[in-house]
């Protein structure tokens, strides 16, 4: 349920970077979500979808790449994919683990069309 | 035309949490972000906490749920300030709705605050408010297998209470393997077993809790 929320804050950010291009269409939004974000994505499409409505996001796909979590041991080196963030290293049983990717919740690119070049 | 963007999507609640928490520090103010899921025992929580510490410091609750004022109306009869705060749908609390519900609060006459968050497992993790710490309660009746099913809001608190530990002997709640499935998740969280109902281990959370606002200097 959060995505509603994030879809919000998603249509915030990109109506102010429109904003620079005036009478711009989105056709198409490109995401990072980590997996230890706990979002779903069709949750999210949904939800944006629906706050598009009347915007200039309206019709706009999001492509949304989801990234993997990885961990690495800062005991042996090793680094590893995880499906649950067990902090705890398979090889050497190191309990010194950083995550390297997996909390990312970012906005990458737009793809505007019919939009005056920018001042 | 492809525009490069690259921004956080949550930036915006980021940079509310962090005014919340510059307000905070400036007043002095000890915040507790408190969640759980709906039944895990958040309001008891409060009850015990509110009845013990009374005598030692002034405090306020912000009370997180979708409808009704009913945790509030629990948390009435101790006369503290408490502001409910109905979501309307939302299953987390914010930055931008706690700092709504600070305009009712008298944040010269606060030490310590409660932020009941909306029950829920999920969300409330990923949101900032501009507490110190986030403290999760949970039931023995949830299970076991909690912390691997969400793994995040275990690995964003500071501290988990597990709730109605009165009831272990009626149920198959393998508290080692617990214990150590969050360990797995999150090495530094620290586990305090305890029953709201019996009273049993409450003291090792009010120790914790005098500790850390000692930390704070409040």
């Amino acid at each position: 349920m959060h995505e509603v929320s994030i879809a919000q804050s998603l249509l915030e950010i990109v109506e102010e970077e429109v904003a620079r291009y005036p009478g711009a269409r989105v056709s198409r939004i490109s995401l990072r979500i980590g997996r230890l974000r706990e979002v779903i994505p069709e949750s999210l499409r949904f939800a944006f979808e629906v706050i598009s409505k009347g915007r200039v996001t309206e019709g706009a796909s999001l492509h949304i790449e989801e990234v993997p979590l990885s961990l690495r041991c800062l005991d042996c080196q090793r680094v590893w994919v995880a499906e649950t963030p067990f902090m705890i290293c398979p090889g050497c049983g190191g309990r010194e683990v950083e995550i390297i990717s997996g909390q990312e919740l970012e906005i990458e690119s737009l793809e505007i069309e019919d939009g005056d070049q920018g001042s | 035309m492809e525009i490069r963007v690259v921004r956080e999507i949550l930036e915006a609640n980021e940079v509310i949490a962090s005014q919340n928490k510059a307000l905070f520090s400036e007043k002095g103010i000890y915040v507790i972000n408190l969640m759980g899921s709906p039944g895990a025992g958040k309001t008891s929580l409060l009850e015990r906490t509110i009845e013990a510490l009374r005598g030692e410091w002034r405090m306020g609750v912000i009370e997180g749920d979708i409808a009704t004022s009913r945790d509030a109306e629990r948390l009435a009869p101790y006369r503290i300030p408490i502001v409910q705060i109905n979501t309307g749908g939302a299953c987390h609390l914010d930055g931008n709705m706690v700092r709504g519900g600070l305009k009712e609060i008298d944040l010269e006459a606060v030490d310590l605050l409660f932020v009941a968050n909306v029950g829920n497992l999920v969300c409330p993790a990923e949101f900032r408010i501009g507490e110190d710490d986030k403290v999760m309660i949970l039931s023995v009746t949830e299970g076991e297998d909690k912390p691997s099913k969400y793994p995040l809001m275990f690995q964003v608190s500071s501290l988990l209470l597990l709730n109605k530990i009165d009831l272990l002997p009626y149920l198959d709640f393998d508290l080692e393997g617990f214990q150590e499935e969050v360990r797995r998740l999150n090495p530094k969280l620290q586990v305090i077993p305890l029953s709201c109902k019996t009273g049993e281990g409450v003291q090792k959370w009010l120790q914790w809790l005098r500790k850390r606002i000692r930390c704070k200097g409040t």
